[in-house]
């Protein structure tokens, strides 16, 4: 029996027992009882998910920018050699300039989010939520009106395909058909059987997206990611174009690559930090507390900051070495 | 009217039963059990010391620089103070296992295995004439269940934690004062290829040592059983 039912049981006999004038204060009662039983400290099943949303950049979710490092990420051996081989001077080419990053990149990059929402006049309901793109970065729709996913051979884009539902207080989210892109803008790779699950819970004025990222190929466990963003007062205003220039490289020019064996930026962050190379290089056991005993006796300190030491980034060393 | 004031008290009755419920009996989500920290995020800042003097990340305010670039591990060792960077604002950011319990009816407890530290998060406030509390490392955190009114469930818990003793945010030195004021939120997903999802949204405020707010959000990976719980005391350096 459930609790309405056993709510009606049990104050039935008493109402009958009120006679008239007792009934009379009847809604005031229940009014009453209905405020008590609801609570306080109720929120909406949904809250309102469009806005400007201000990244807050507390946490560091991928270490910008130095090449080789892929430190909190559990990679397949196919993932480390394919992101070894990674130059970033292929962003420079012409034709790759204005590709953009895919869709993990709303909680990977260093933007904001700013959100609408776009209603079925006829019906008055929410078809989707997008998240306006940025000037490197292809935005993202949420389907919100049940529709099915397209084939598996459907085309296969850097935004994906993604529909969403509201769970408990939270917007969840799937994106597939994601064209083959990056999990990290140093070049960890991923592949266009990708899946990208994503969590959008709001507490008070603060939002938090969380990531999990899954990749048969790429990825030997999945990487999470949680961002924080903040209500903005200003509406955010990222929809600069990206205009493709001349960078160094040619037209006709070959992919810049490295032979994996043959990074020349395999051991720089390791050596700025003292880090440990399994860490740098992504195996999956680095993840984990065992790990952090593991390393206890051997690890070396880096000698102390001296200078940028609050500034977030570690281009911001490197320009100063 | 006698008939108004019993329609009246059996309203009182019935809202009191409901109230009396505890926080146990009323949890619309399942936090306990044992859960592994999944470091995927500010791993230079969690899983190793990170070196002295640097705050990155951190909207540390002019007073506490001093702090930071005179961080002495040795010294807070030798003063018994080996725990600071295992206070209640930085624990749940400390790569471990935690095991989630209720201590009682109305008191959610958490301990971790990194620093063997208790967190008791309490749902029914503490008496009017209770003495005050002196500052403790997990200082004192009072919560509530945050519901939302949809069919299919889903919740949160927020505790609001204060009281605490000075400590550190990271190992390595950057410090919050007494005057912190800890705001978190526990919420719970599935994930999609099974096993659960904890995640905390922490939300720290110093009026002493931040320009801002500090917002880390820490995840959890569940775990079957306590077969990996490994207690280790504090430690000053690592």
């Amino acid at each position: 029996m459930g609790s309405d039912a056993m709510l009606i049981d049990l104050v039935t006999p008493v109402l009958r027992s009120l006679g008239e004038g007792g009934r009379r204060i009847v809604p005031v009662v229940l009014i009453a009882l209905l405020m008590v039983l609801l609570g306080a400290n109720r929120a909406s099943a949904q809250f309102d998910f469009t806005g400007s949303w201000g990244p807050i950049g507390t946490e560091d979710v991928q270490n910008d920018s130095l090449p080789v490092d892929y430190l909190g990420l559990a990679l397949t051996e196919e993932g480390r050699t394919r992101a070894l081989a990674y130059d970033e001077s292929q962003k420079s080419m012409l034709e790759r300039q204005c590709q953009g990053w895919g869709a993990a990149y709303a909680v990977l990059g260093p933007f904001g989010l700013r959100a609408s929402t776009q209603i079925d006049p006829a019906t008055n309901k929410v078809v989707s939520y997008t998240i306006d793109s940025w000037e490197d970065w292809n935005g993202l729709t949420i389907w919100m009106d049940g529709r099915p996913r397209p084939s598996q051979y459907a085309l296969h884009t850097q935004e994906g395909f993604t529909t969403g539902k509201w769970e408990g207080g939270a917007l969840t989210a799937r994106t597939t058909h994601m064209k083959v892109g990056f999990i990290r803008k140093t070049g960890v790779p991923l592949t266009d059987q990708a899946t990208i699950d994503w969590r959008f819970y709001r507490h008070d004025d603060v939002m938090t997206v969380v990531m999990i990222a899954t990749d048969p190929v790429y990825l030997v466990e999945p990487e999470i990611v949680s961002k924080s963003f903040r209500l903005s007062p200003r509406p955010l205003d990222y929809r600069t174009p990206c205009v493709p220039g001349y960078e160094g490289r040619e037209p006709g020019d070959g992919v810049p690559h490295f032979a994996p064996d043959k990074n020349p930026f395999a051991d720089e962050f390791i050596k700025f930090y003292s880090l440990p190379k399994e860490a740098v290089l992504g195996y999956p056991e680095t993840l984990y507390p065992e790990y952090r005993k593991k390393i206890k006796a051997t690890y070396v300190p880096p000698p102390p900051c001296k200078e940028a030491c609050g500034q977030a980034g570690n281009f911001v060393r490197r320009r100063e070495n | 009217m006698r008939r108004g004031l019993a329609a009246f008290a059996l309203c009182l009755s019935v809202s009191v039963t409901a109230q009396a419920q505890t926080a146990r009996d009323t949890a619309p989500i399942d936090l306990t059990g044992y859960w592994v920290s999944y470091v995927t995020e500010n791993w230079r800042y969690r899983m190793v010391t990170p070196p002295k003097g640097e705050y990155r990340r951190i909207p540390a305010s002019p007073a506490a620089l001093p702090i930071i670039n005179g961080w002495d591990p040795v010294a807070d060792e030798k003063a018994g103070n080996q725990c600071k960077s295992f206070g209640g604002a930085a624990i749940m950011n400390v790569p471990g296992r935690l095991h989630i319990t209720w201590q009682d009816a109305n008191t959610l407890r958490i301990d971790t295995d990194a620093g063997t530290q208790t967190r008791r998060l309490h749902f029914a406030a503490a008496p009017l004439n209770a003495k005050p509390q002196a500052a403790s490392w997990q200082g004192d955190s009072a919560a509530r269940w945050e519901r939302t009114s949809s069919t299919e469930g889903g919740s949160s818990l927020r505790v609001v934690t204060t009281n605490m003793r000075a400590g550190y945010l990271r190992k390595n030195g950057v410090p919050y004062s007494e005057r912190t004021t800890m705001t978190e939120h526990f919420d719970v997903s599935a994930l999609p290829q099974g096993g659960q999802l904890l995640l905390v949204n922490i939300v720290v405020e110093d009026p002493t040592y931040l320009n801002a707010p500090y917002v880390t959000s820490p995840h959890f990976k569940k775990e079957p059983d306590g077969s990996k719980w490994d207690p280790t005391p504090c430690s000053s350096t690592w």
